[in-house]
């Protein structure tokens, strides 16, 4: 080989690479296949089959005893269902809990721990757009998880005979309750799971944040009981997610408390409503101070 | 068999993975809110008599089994026992350890030690501070409830350092059993209590409060025998399994 056929040192070859020139979806195509992602991932679909495992075994529990319910209710014909709608959630809050620690961590720590956030705000994608996302598509998980059994009982109570009319109230009320409680508990679980990369650790801290929580309600509720104030046991449910969401329910909407005591009068239901959306903003202004800072 | 031994340098890397400066803060939280709420108890009772009374009666015990036994107890031993290791698995640091001239069994009991450790200064001795708290006494109570959460801690440690040392799924599937199998399907079918760490300890607690136990509303599903046995069995076995799990564990199988 020649010095000539080898050409100048340091020129620029075209290898034939070529530009893209075709129209760009932009930000909010980003931030719909984030979300959708998102959701997906929160049941481990598009992840291998043992991240599957852990979501659905918990759809699954929870599904469940909608099922029973409906089996049981159509074969001895009751006049109306064992386990209430506004009180199904409540009753399950322990599969939703650990459902919320199981997943948040899979929602939030994977982009810190394997360092690939950084390459997501690299596109046209703000980091509110992320947030966001993140967020809707949690909170979205979290409305299929409860809302399945939900309507699996409407379904399962109008198979056996019982008036719609009569049904179709308190589905509402709790299929709204099940809006408020998603977008509470989404909030919890992931401000708690963007703290840490680490996936055990996240588990363990949003489940033991709600059960401490829940804990010091029911201790704090029982000891209001044997002071005999009803006002101040009204109050305590605004201790812990799920009494509170359940006020919210009971006081906005007209469900029957499953807590025994809901918030007191029309300022009760005002109060415990400000708090749950407090709570909401409150968890999604620190998300976004999260992301805004440089991610470790 | 002279690696059964404890080993202090795996015991100061485990401590120090478990207790760095941020993490003691946010596992001081459990026992405080305990506290805290003992506290607010005792001065309701000073507000209003018939709460004095009931703190003498049945309250006492009520929270701290409440709160204590079946609230803290699987908390701190889940995140002390899967935290002595399971980090370590995943990271894929645990390689440098097992690379040494450690007997398998030793690294065990030396994590389980030092988890046992912390189940004890973060949620043994509270429930004894509460206990005395709640009661103004350091009495049949006191006593009975922290040997109990004693018991509960060491084998729920055993039992979820197994866990990590067997999946990566530990914390989850550790939750799932102190929540939904102790807590909800206990509560729901009878049968199920016979399987649960808590209910053995709470068996301690039983006969340790002697007479007193039906006054007091403490009431096991199971006997103090069994309850003891099924503690003792399932603490050994736990760790002795977790050593052999150890010894022929598989890594990088990451998917």
């Amino acid at each position: 080989m020649t010095d000539q056929q080898r050409g100048p040192a340091g020129a620029i070859h075209d290898i034939g690479y070529r530009h893209y020139d075709g129209p760009r979806l932009g930000p909010a195509y980003i931030r719909r296949a984030l979300f959708l992602e998102t959701l997906r991932g929160a049941f481990g679909l598009g992840r291998s089959a043992r991240s599957k495992v852990m979501p659905l075994l918990l759809l699954a529990v929870m599904v469940l005893p909608a099922l029973v319910v409906t089996v049981v209710t159509s074969y001895i014909g009751f006049d109306t269902l064992p386990l209430g709608y506004t009180e199904y959630v409540v009753t399950l809050q322990v599969v939703v809990t650990v459902f919320l620690g199981a997943q948040s961590p899979v929602v939030m720590s994977r982009d810190l721990r394997f360092r690939v956030a950084p390459l997501y705000f690299s596109r046209p994608l703000s980091r509110s757009q992320y947030v966001q996302a993140k967020y809707a598509g949690m909170v979205a998980a979290l409305v299929v998880l409860m809302g399945l059994p939900l309507t699996l009982l409407l379904a399962g109570a109008l198979l056996s005979k019982l008036p719609l009319d009569e049904q179709l109230p308190d589905y509402l009320r709790a299929m709204a309750g099940v809006l408020v409680f998603a977008f509470v508990l989404a909030g919890i679980g992931l401000v708690i799971a963007a703290l840490t990369p680490r996936r055990g650790v996240g588990v363990a801290a949003v489940v033991g944040v709600l059960l401490v929580l829940s804990g010091i309600q029911a201790t704090v509720r029982a000891l209001a009981g044997e002071l005999g104030n009803d006002t101040f046991t009204g109050y305590a449910g605004l201790l812990s997610p799920y009494p509170l969401v359940d006020g919210v329910t009971a006081g906005v909407f007209g469900a029957d408390s499953s807590f025994g005591e809901g918030p007191p009068g029309a300022l009760g239901a005002l109060v415990f409503t400000a708090v749950a959306v407090l709570l909401v903003v409150v968890c999604y202004v620190v998300l976004l101070a999260r992301y805004r800072k440089a991610l470790s | 068999m002279s690696g059964l031994a404890f080993n202090g340098t795996v015991a100061s890397l485990t401590r120090r993975s478990l207790l760095g400066r941020k993490r003691t803060l946010v596992l001081a939280l459990l026992p405080l809110a305990l506290l805290a709420l003992c506290i607010f108890a005792r001065v309701l009772g000073g507000i209003d008599s018939g709460i004095e009374r009931e703190l003498s009666g049945r309250l006492a015990p009520d929270l701290l089994a409440a709160f204590g036994i079946a609230i803290l107890m699987p908390l701190l031993g889940l995140i002390a026992g899967t935290g002595a290791i399971g980090p370590e698995i995943d990271e894929g640091s645990i390689v440098y350890l097992l690379a040494k001239p450690l007997n398998r069994y030793s690294i065990i009991v030396t994590k389980l030690v030092v988890a046992v450790g912390v189940v004890v200064g973060f949620g043994v001795l509270p429930v004894a501070v509460a206990g005395v708290v709640l009661t103004g006494e350091v009495g049949a109570v006191t006593v009975a409830f922290t040997v109990g959460a004693l018991a509960a801690g060491v084998a729920y440690a055993a039992v979820f350092l197994l866990l990590a040392v067997a999946s990566r799924n530990a914390v989850v599937l550790g939750l799932i059993y102190a929540l939904i199998w102790e807590s909800l399907v206990g509560g729901l079918v009878p049968g199920a209590q016979a399987l649960s760490i808590q209910q053995w300890s709470l068996a301690v607690v039983e006969r340790l409060l002697g007479d007193d136990a039906s006054r007091l509303g403490v009431d096991a599903a199971v006997g103090l025998g069994t309850g003891l046995t099924l503690l003792v069995v399932v603490t050994v076995a736990a760790t002795v399994y977790a050593g052999r799990r150890l010894q022929t564990l598989r890594l990088n199988d990451e998917t």
